[in-house]
């Protein structure tokens, strides 16, 4: 058994665009993800308000229920059906964040539903209404405590973003499989492709992590 | 200081003014249970309104209510002239904000805010509800930290406080707001025995300036020496109201007979620093 790093190496320019095509789509995907989740967890928070509240969990149970793959797919393949043909770059980004957008959705609401009750009492005390009260008050205290379920869904973003190299779009994937098509040395490649992933998820983690640290202010974190 | 002796602008000079808390016949029940059995309850202006009543007797409802952070199902009940409640309708939304801004509360927890400092939770609100310069509202808050004793805290954040610090910082934040009426729900509840003075002291303070206050309390000293009126309540239904003296000395109902013997015995058996109190366990912080 020997490896052959060399279709790597030779195809390392190609690798690099690849992988700056995936940053792109991820970061566009988790910026869309995060006002998508944003939207649908703030309507998720109040049962009460009926149209709102089932809108948005007809959007978590579809959007989640569903494989990313058949999602992008749709987008891509099954919406010229209906005369829409849209770039493959935007579909990848809508995709993804669409679907990251529903898991963010469970993230927001959670934290915002873990800061407890008497915040909002006092806030309303004070004769805030309910929406000022949320961006000064709630909010702030819920991002804090919302930053490591979104490490995770940060990570599972730049993971399934691989999918995309499914709708054309010359990500990190993409290119390893044109160089593996001509090459036949897919092991080295598929390391190669590993190593990638590996550094881009490790650095979002270190990234996350130092943001937590700064934010903690006060009694934010214990 | 007894009765109606107790501050300069006590009920004598308010007794023709219309009252600032006024409920008639109010209810409210959680699910099944019947909190409020029909209440009848005044505070007038200037007036320090102080409602005892074992655990469980609706006087924190009946507080909660006077602010809309709970809704009575039935009767009235008008807060500054406003018809907060109107038989089990609250009043709209924008309505009720605006008069949330003249009616301070003061919780048992605190709820301060975490993020802010001590200045930032102070300050918040007029600057946010009241459009309040950020200068014109940092010297308010200042004056206020200052007589709440807070002043050196102003830039630190309240997870660095005592007890007791965090709920005079709360009675400042209430204050910043120039309400017409303080409510109070057992503010000293949740502190170390040692600490419930300075908050005591900070409460007198402000009824001798002649601030109308509506105070839930297990605090008899305190009903006994700073109250103009005391009310007592016992499974949803106010079993009678007066003055201290009255309350006290002569009370009229055998259930309030029977309310009194069993704190003034935990009061006599051990005084102030006994740590078993009859009461929910001391919550420090969030």
């Amino acid at each position: 058994m020997n490896f052959d790093f060399s279709p790597v190496w030779n195809g390392w320019h190609e690798l690099a665009h690849g992988t700056l095509v995936t940053v792109e789509v991820t970061i566009g995907a988790i910026i869309l993800g995060c006002i998508v989740g944003l939207i649908i967890g703030l309507g998720r928070l109040e049962p009460r308000r009926r149209v709102i509240y089932g809108l948005c969990s007809a959007y978590l149970s579809v959007v989640r229920g569903t494989p990313l793959l058949v999602q992008l797919f749709i987008w891509f393949f099954g919406l010229p059906f209906f005369g829409i043909e849209l770039p493959a770059f935007f579909c990848g980004v809508v995709g993804m964040g669409m679907y990251s957008g529903a898991y963010v959705s469970e993230v927001v609401r959670g934290a915002i539903q873990s800061i407890d009750r008497g915040q909002m009492e006092a806030a309303r005390s004070l004769g805030m209404p309910y929406g000022l009260a949320m961006r000064t008050i709630i909010v702030p205290q819920a991002v804090i405590r919302m930053i490591p379920p979104l490490g995770n869904e940060f990570v599972a973003v730049i993971k399934n973003s691989s999918l995309v190299s499914l709708v054309t779009i010359a990500d990190v994937m993409h290119e390893g499989q044109k160089i593996i098509s001509v090459s036949y040395r897919s092991l080295e490649v598929y390391l190669a492709i590993a190593v990638v992933y590996f550094v881009l998820t490790n650095l979002t983690g270190l990234a996350l992590r130092l943001a937590e640290r700064r934010l903690a202010v006060g009694g934010l974190v214990r | 200081m007894h009765g109606d002796s107790v501050s300069s602008a006590g009920p004598d000079s308010a007794q023709d003014a219309r009252p600032i808390v006024s409920a008639r016949g109010l209810t409210k029940s959680f699910g099944p249970l019947a909190v409020l059995k029909g209440v009848d309850f005044d505070v007038l202006p200037s007036q320090v309104s102080v409602v005892i009543g074992p655990s469980g007797s609706g006087k924190s409802t009946l507080l909660r209510c006077c602010n809309g952070l709970e809704t009575a199902d039935g009767g009235t009940l008008d807060i500054c002239g406003k018809r907060l409640a109107d038989h089990g309708r609250r009043l709209p939304e924008k309505e009720l904000n605006a008069l949330r801004m003249h009616v301070g509360m003061v919780f048992q927890s605190f709820n301060l805010f975490p993020h802010l400092t001590v200045l930032g939770n102070v300050t918040i609100g007029p600057r946010r509800l009241r459009g309040m310069s950020a200068e014109a509202a940092e010297a308010a808050a200042r004056r206020l930290l200052d007589k709440v004793g807070l002043a050196a805290k102003a830039d630190a954040y309240p997870a660095t406080l005592s007890g007791g610090q965090k709920q005079r910082v709360a009675i400042a934040r209430a204050l910043a707001m120039e309400p017409l009426v303080m409510l109070f729900d057992e503010p000293t509840s949740a502190l170390d025995p040692e600490l419930v003075g300075e908050v005591l002291q900070v409460m007198k303070d402000l009824a001798r300036e002649g601030m109308t206050m509506m105070v839930v309390t297990h605090e008899m000293g305190f009903a006994r020496e700073v109250g103009d009126v005391v009310s007592v309540m016992d499974h949803g239904v106010l079993l009678e109201s007066g003055p201290p003296a009255q309350i006290f000395d002569a009370p009229r109902h055998p259930r309030t007979r029977e309310f009194l013997q069993a704190v003034v015995t935990r009061d006599t058996a051990r005084p102030r620093e006994a740590p078993p109190r009859p009461m929910p366990p001391a919550i420090d912080d969030h």
